[in-house]
């Protein structure tokens, strides 16, 4: 490794509280009723939303030994789940990582 | 002070049977063990962990130290993948701003925006008075903040344990947790169409800027479900 791994943490730890810490001070004069919280809100959603895709389509980390269509029927498989036990999280969550183990011994 | 009530209040709230603790605590424990396949010590892990607290982040850092980057390039790489957190900051704290709390608690607690804390607070807030939900949130996020550094312990020291099946296993836990939270909360046309926007163009906009992707797709899409529910809304 080129860089102190101490070094590191202290560089992605200031990258990742520099836009905590924005995010906190520009909130100050911003009310809760107005037209720019709101856009605001749906950039938030829609940042976690594409947030959310691009790690299961490009993933990084151990996910990249996975195909995607081993990934898109794990996608499919949670939803069903999810809807089916009246959207609740726990059980499409855990289900996924079994299905997404039995996928990659299979294949 | 801290109000203790309201504290242990959002503290309790990652014990409800539909907790995000369980995906978090999952992906943390896949972050110890790939800081440990890395040559993190105990210390450095748990220190990366309490610092950053945002998996991404965290993963761009393994990525970029692997590949042998400059400190600069790992700040800039950080900074484009966590600049989500700043939106989410703005569409948070609007909310928990109240006259009668310090300022420092707002400072010292945006540590705690990430995905799975924001989500809690976002579907709870209604339900604190708003002078306390600044203790509210800051509950929510020790407990979220805690299991993230439990995690990536525990992922440490039993990274041994821990084939590739089972890593790839407890990888997608957070996302496929995420999705259904995000699809969970689409409750209204301007949720939805932000939802369906940033899924749509984030894996559009990859292939033409990986770096840039997440933060156009959500500028991009999210004003556009702006515009679309004003509209209906006029």
């Amino acid at each position: 490794m080129s860089v102190s791994i101490i070094y590191a943490i202290l560089v992605t730890s200031a990258a990742t509280f520099l836009s905590r810490f924005l995010g906190a001070i520009s909130s100050e004069g911003i009310k809760e009723t107005s037209k720019l919280f709101k856009w605001f809100n749906c950039l938030a959603y829609a940042t976690l939303a594409a947030l959310i895709a691009r790690t299961i389509i490009f993933p990084v980390g151990v996910l990249v030994e996975t195909s995607y269509i081993d990934r898109s029927l794990v996608v499919i498989f949670s939803l069903i789940i999810f809807f089916a036990f009246k959207k609740n999280y726990v059980y499409p969550t855990v289900l996924s990582a079994v299905f997404l183990s039995i996928l990659s011994i299979l294949f | 002070m801290i109000n203790k009530y309201f504290f242990f209040k959002g503290f309790k709230s990652i014990l409800s049977y539909d907790s995000p603790a369980i995906a978090l605590g999952c992906c943390f424990i896949a972050i110890g063990a790939l800081l440990k396949d890395l040559g993190f010590n105990i210390q450095e892990s748990v220190f990366s962990t309490m610092l950053t607290y945002a998996l991404p982040g965290s993963l761009v850092m393994a990525e970029s130290l692997l590949i042998g980057s400059s400190l600069l390039n790992i700040f800039l790489a950080v900074w484009f993948v966590n600049a989500r957190l700043y939106p989410m900051a703005v569409s948070l704290f609007p909310l928990m701003m109240h006259k009668n709390q310090p300022k420092w608690k707002y400072y010292f607690s945006c540590h705690f925006i990430a995905v799975s804390a924001w989500l809690i607070m976002k579907s709870n807030y209604e339900k604190i008075e708003k002078e306390h939900r600044i203790d509210f949130w800051i509950g929510i996020g020790s407990a979220t903040w805690s299991v993230a550094v439990l995690g990536t312990i525990l992922g440490f020291y039993f990274s041994g344990y821990l084939n590739k099946e089972m890593m790839i296993g407890l990888a997608v836990v957070n996302p496929i947790y995420f999705m259904c939270m995000m699809v969970g909360a689409s409750k209204t046309l301007e949720i939805t169409l932000s939802v369906v926007l940033g899924v749509t163009l984030g894996p559009i906009f990859y292939f033409f800027s990986p770096e840039w992707s997440i933060l156009l797709s959500g500028v991009i899409g999210g004003t556009i479900a702006y515009f679309i529910s004003e509209l209906n809304v006029s």
